[in-house]
């Protein structure tokens, strides 16, 4: 495995060309919460009225809906969710400036066009390390769609929340060089 | 007759929420340490760190193993010569739901209206529940919190009987395939097979509930456990998907006898985090 590469956000069109499908990274900064629900409205919000519920040049969606905080935590466990669910979604939002994401399992064709085209990256965190994860959030508030409960957008800050690059900005994707190289 | 209060019963649901939710079976724990011993890839190996990890923190913090809580799916086994008393079994199922929920910080996930309203319900009831009615005097209620992810995985076969052992195996496998790193592997994969549409799938979330590792009692269906759990290793798949040895923990199967003209599998996957607790009244 390669040594763990620190990043911080917003990302950097030269941070996303340094990376690469199978570097760990650790991500350091904030980053922004979305899940179905939360892309839905988005998207349908901003071809309606054209404003946003945040700035998404150079930022990083997580894929996650956490569980509530306890006392003295900013965040309760937040694993990642499977992000083909955001797939329908995702490339009108790398085309309105995202620039990173982070879920679990494969993308489809269009998001991985999408993002060689927009110059993104998708990382994955490790699904059903919740609690541990959770370690990793420092801060958290919500910014919009409070109705939503576990599918509000939160913006949150992490520190060296530990992900691996899985598609890289070219299209590589460690979901399928990974796995050929252990099939028999 | 034997009698329970409804009260005891929702006390002892809400303390299932809890335990099935931050508490992670020893029999699965063993699996998860056993099978990494077995993985190869240098990926594969810091995963199943984390996910221990990620067990033992849980377990001490008394924090939620994964944010996805599950829907909280029960097995009930009522037995004849119980008299429930102060109220209806399944609303005290649903009270120790809304509490074990609200109280132990856990996620709620059910929407009111698949299709036509999709809004929280916000204690994550109603429960799902399968009540099945036993000799004796005992109630056991068996909690499966079932996260969506891998649920989504899941598929249905109605396959002729001609399609016979082969097309069984096929389609289990294809179905692990399909769900590559989706369902956060390693998986345990629930295979029920025979009965009628709704059982089979009925026997295949039972099968989850399995005691991790352990073979199905029948020897034919025992060896098949065991070369589909070989076959799903070799697709490559691997820890969350990024290629590995180890894509499924176990391969449990449940069966029962099947109409003449028909042969139904059901497969019902499970992430890591494959989480049952029971109690005994």
């Amino acid at each position: 495995m390669s040594e763990i590469k620190k990043i911080t956000t917003p990302l950097t069109d030269d941070v996303i060309d340094s990376l690469q499908t199978g570097d760990r990274v650790e991500i350091t900064g904030v980053i922004y919460t979305a899940r179905d629900a939360a892309h839905k409205r988005l998207v349908e919000n901003y071809e309606a009225t054209g404003e946003l519920p945040f700035d998404l040049k150079g930022q990083i969606i997580y894929y996650v809906g956490p569980c509530p905080a306890k006392p003295g935590q900013a965040m309760g466990p937040c694993g990642p969710t499977t992000s083909f669910r955001m797939d329908a979604y995702t490339p009108a939002v790398l085309g309105l400036g995202l620039k990173g994401m982070i879920g679990k399992g494969q993308r489809s064709k269009d998001v991985v066009d999408a993002m060689i085209k927009h110059k993104a990256v998708y990382f994955a965190a490790i699904g059903g390390a919740a609690a541990i994860i959770s370690k990793s959030v420092k801060k958290a508030e919500i910014v919009a769609y409070e109705d939503l409960g576990p599918e509000a957008i939160y913006k949150i800050e992490v520190e060296n929340f530990p992900c691996i690059v899985v598609t890289d900005a070219k299209g590589n994707d460690l979901y399928v060089t990974g796995p050929q190289k252990y099939a028999r | 007759m034997k009698e329970i209060h409804v009260d005891k019963i929702v006390d002892a649901v809400e303390e299932l929420c809890l335990t099935a939710a931050y508490d992670l079976g020893k029999d699965v724990e063993d699996c998860i340490i056993a099978s990494k011993e077995k993985e190869e890839s240098d990926f594969g190996k810091y995963i199943f760190d984390q996910i221990l990890e990620n067990i033992r923190y849980s377990r001490e913090e008394r924090l939620a193993l994964c944010q996805d809580t599950g829907a909280a799916v029960f097995f009930i086994e009522l037995g004849q010569d119980v008299h429930i008393v102060g109220g209806s079994l399944k609303d005290a199922i649903n009270e120790g739901v809304r509490r074990g929920y609200k109280n132990g910080y856990l996620r709620k996930s059910m929407v009111i209206d698949p299709v036509f309203n999709r809004k929280n319900t916000g204690d994550n009831t109603p429960a799902i529940i399968h009540i099945d009615v036993v000799p004796g005097d005992k109630l056991k209620i068996i909690l499966m919190p079932k996260g969506g992810g891998s649920e989504n995985m899941g598929r249905l076969a109605m396959l002729k009987p001609s399609d016979g052992l082969a097309g069984v195996k096929k389609f289990i496998v294809d179905t692990v395939k399909i769900a590559g790193g989706n369902p956060c592997p390693p998986v345990v994969v629930g295979v029920g097979i025979g009965g009628t549409m709704e059982m089979t799938t009925l026997l295949a979330k039972k099968a989850l509930g399995r005691k991790l590792g352990e073979p199905n009692p029948n020897p034919q269906y025992a060896q098949l456990e065991k070369e589909l759990l070989e076959e799903i290793n070799n697709t490559g798949i691997g820890p969350q998907g990024l290629g590995g040895r180890i894509t499924a923990l176990a391969v449990h199967i449940e069966y029962f006898p099947a109409h003449i003209t028909g042969l139904p599998v059901a497969v019902n996957l499970n992430c890591h985090a494959s989480r049952h607790a029971e109690v005994v009244l």
